[in-house]
């Protein structure tokens, strides 16, 4: 028999979904995830989850970026290649504003998507999940909870018969490697 | 109850998307458009596009061969329709920037219906507007002088120069650009992925939905995401068009030596791409049945929009004059009454009449809401905003400084030919997306539905 991958149960709507991160989270339920076609307002806080450590990461990247363009552009006109152009100084930190402020918003949006596809663990082709033919519903109008196999409450038994009795339906038990 | 709370219970009201749809029927109703069989509209649509792409091909090839001597350019006119197009097309981008970034940090869920394929339409007009300034370089195949590259000539691009200001706002502007709309489309990809019955279209989308499944562990960072790209694109849309309008503003000829050219060129920029999202807009929903996605109140909306930017723009003009007159500098006081009266005059009411009359219709609502009169405007609108970059541009250089070096400028047929040939580039790409890609946002339209809301009663309140 193949490796149990999780539980999945599917509810309502976005109410019952955010009412069942709720409970999950307070039952002591950690591994697991709240499947939405959209993003549920409050399930973060439902879920008792962490704030997103993507902003720290865009910053730091965005200010790695505007020390790169402000680095290249003095390094350029004062260090490698001193020219003078129109009567200007070699150092005119005033023209080099923009081609700096480009490359920091270049380097801080380089770092939103992929940081956040890092953060996500994407992109993978496969996943165990896509071995449910229902969970294709979550794109469209498809609201589901998946418990893991590696949570340390997970019990094939009591914890499908928990998701049922807080609303879920259709539960279903996935198979596959992660 | 108060006025205050009622008028607050109608903003409430206001339907954002009409017919009680769900979310599965706004699934169906999107999906729908790329999984119809191709029509045959599209066909010749695509036909038409497709041959004046070809057109452009060739006629860049020619111009690689022959060099830019086949142009109108003359001796005062260094600078002629290829830089007026490039103004012209990164201006038309600036609109989807605006409703994808500035609307998103307002929180004007109203934008959700047109972000995607106003997004789209930055791209293409983005890619249309990279490659004037390209070819215009005449030697195309030494371009790579552009980039800070170490070469055996030790050559370093000047950062201390507009031109190169304008290269890397541009090309950061188009990266940036893309992958926001990349973001963006992840989820609906993923929708396109399930849907997808046939073997190969399930191979292709579940490569380009990188394998999404819509946790909330998911949604978490990606929310974080597109914020911050929306808080990074609003400066960089701002800044796009300032550094655009600085390749003017930093020279020394009159009638572009100004100060009031970076806002002045933002909301030419934001005016003529809400008429080029207008007319996109009211073709794909006529043929496509959108009615209930893109109401009429978008478009109220966005006349809106045009009618403030349009008369900012109409301030700068009259500002132009009066700084002009203020000032008592003599060329740029010439500048401006050759404008005006000069050989260029027929341009310059032109431009005039497009850009300044024509959005003071939009005072009234019952013009507001009516689609045929929209369309018109939006059609004058782009021809309005066309012919500013070219007064900009022609008429300051035609007359400079010394009357014996004097000249007429008119364009050739290469010309004319070539940008004709920038919108089957244009369109090429846009109902390429419109063919194969969700062109309304589902994810987001879903999620401003009011039973999106976990606080949702079923209707009552």
């Amino acid at each position: 028999m193949a490796q149990i991958h999780g539980i999945l149960a599917e509810f309502d709507g976005p109410a019952a979904l955010l009412k069942a991160g709720k409970q999950l989270n307070e039952k002591g339920y950690r591994k697991y995830d709240c499947h939405s076609p959209f993003p549920i307002h409050g399930m973060d806080d439902a879920m008792g989850l962490k704030r997103s450590p993507l902003g720290f990461i865009i910053a730091l990247f965005a200010i790695i970026g505007g020390l790169v363009g402000l680095g290249l552009q003095t390094w350029v006109h004062s260090i490698e290649y001193p020219l003078v152009i129109s009567g200007k100084p070699f150092f005119a930190w005033q023209s080099y504003i923009i081609v700096t402020f480009a490359l920091f918003i270049l380097f801080g949006a380089g770092a939103a998507v992929f940081g956040m596809l890092g953060l996500n663990k994407l992109p993978r082709y496969h996943h165990p999940l896509f071995y449910s033919d229902r969970f294709k519903k979550v794109t469209d109008d498809g609201f589901f909870v998946n418990i893991a196999a590696g949570d340390a409450l997970f019990d094939k038994k009591s914890t499908a018969a928990y998701l049922k009795s807080i609303g879920g339906k259709n539960i279903e038990v996935i198979e596959g490697e992660e | 109850m108060s006025e205050a709370i009622k008028i607050e219970n109608n903003l409430l009201d206001e339907k954002l998307i009409l017919g009680d749809p769900t979310f599965h029927s706004i699934t169906e109703k999107v999906s729908s458009i790329s999984e119809q069989k191709t029509t045959k509209e599209w066909l010749l649509a695509f036909g038409i596009a497709g041959s004046l792409l070809m057109l452009l091909l060739a006629l860049i090839a020619y111009l690689v061969w022959e060099g830019v001597g086949i142009w109108g350019l003359n001796n005062p006119v260094s600078w002629g329709w290829a830089i007026v197009n490039f103004v012209f097309w990164v201006g038309i981008g600036h609109a989807g920037t605006l409703i994808s970034a500035i609307l998103l940090l307002f929180r004007q869920k109203w934008r959700t219906s047109i972000n995607r394929f106003a997004e789209a339409m930055t791209l293409f007009a983005v890619i249309c507007a990279l490659l004037f300034p390209g070819i215009h370089v005449g030697r195309l195949w030494v371009i790579y002088w552009f980039f800070p590259i170490p070469n055996q000539m030790g050559m370093w691009p000047n950062f201390r120069s507009p031109l190169l200001w304008d290269f890397f706002a541009v090309g950061t502007y188009f990266t940036v650009s893309l992958l926001f709309w990349y973001t963006g489309l992840i989820p609906d990809l993923a929708t396109y992925r399930d849907r997808a019955v046939k073997k190969i279209k399930q191979k292709i989308f579940g490569i380009l939905s990188l394998g999404w499944r819509g946790g909330n562990r998911q949604w978490q960072h990606y929310e974080i995401a597109a914020l911050v790209l929306a808080g990074l694109s609003t400066p960089l849309v701002l800044s796009v068009h300032s550094i655009v309008s600085s390749d003017f503003a930093t020279s020394i000829i009159p009638g572009w030596h100004t100060t009031i050219f970076p806002p002045y060129f933002v909301s030419g920029a934001i005016f003529s791409g809400f008429a080029m999202v207008l007319t996109l807009a009211i073709i794909a929903r006529r043929f496509y049945n959108l009615e209930n996605i893109i109401t009429l109140n978008h478009f109220d909306k966005m006349a809106k929009i045009m009618l403030l930017t349009g008369s900012i723009v109409g301030y700068a003009y009259a500002m132009e004059f009066f700084i002009a007159w203020y000032s008592g500098n003599i060329y740029e006081y010439f500048t401006f009454t050759n404008r005006a009266l000069g050989p260029y005059a027929w341009a310059y009411w032109t431009m005039l009449t497009c850009n300044v009359l024509v959005p003071q219709f939009f005072w009234f609502k019952q013009l507001r809401r009516n689609v045929k009169f929209l369309f018109a405007a939006s059609i004058l609108i782009n021809i309005g905003m066309w012919f500013e970059r070219f007064v900009i541009t022609v008429t300051s250089l035609s007359r400079d400084f010394l009357p014996a070096a004097w000249d007429y400028y008119s364009p050739t047929i290469i010309d004319i030919l070539i940008f004709v040939g920038s919108f089957g580039l244009f369109f090429t790409g846009f109902l390429l997306f419109i063919r194969f890609l969700p062109i309304v946002s589902m994810s987001e339209v879903k999620s401003v539905l009011p039973q999106a809301d976990p606080h949702y009663q079923g209707g009552k309140k």
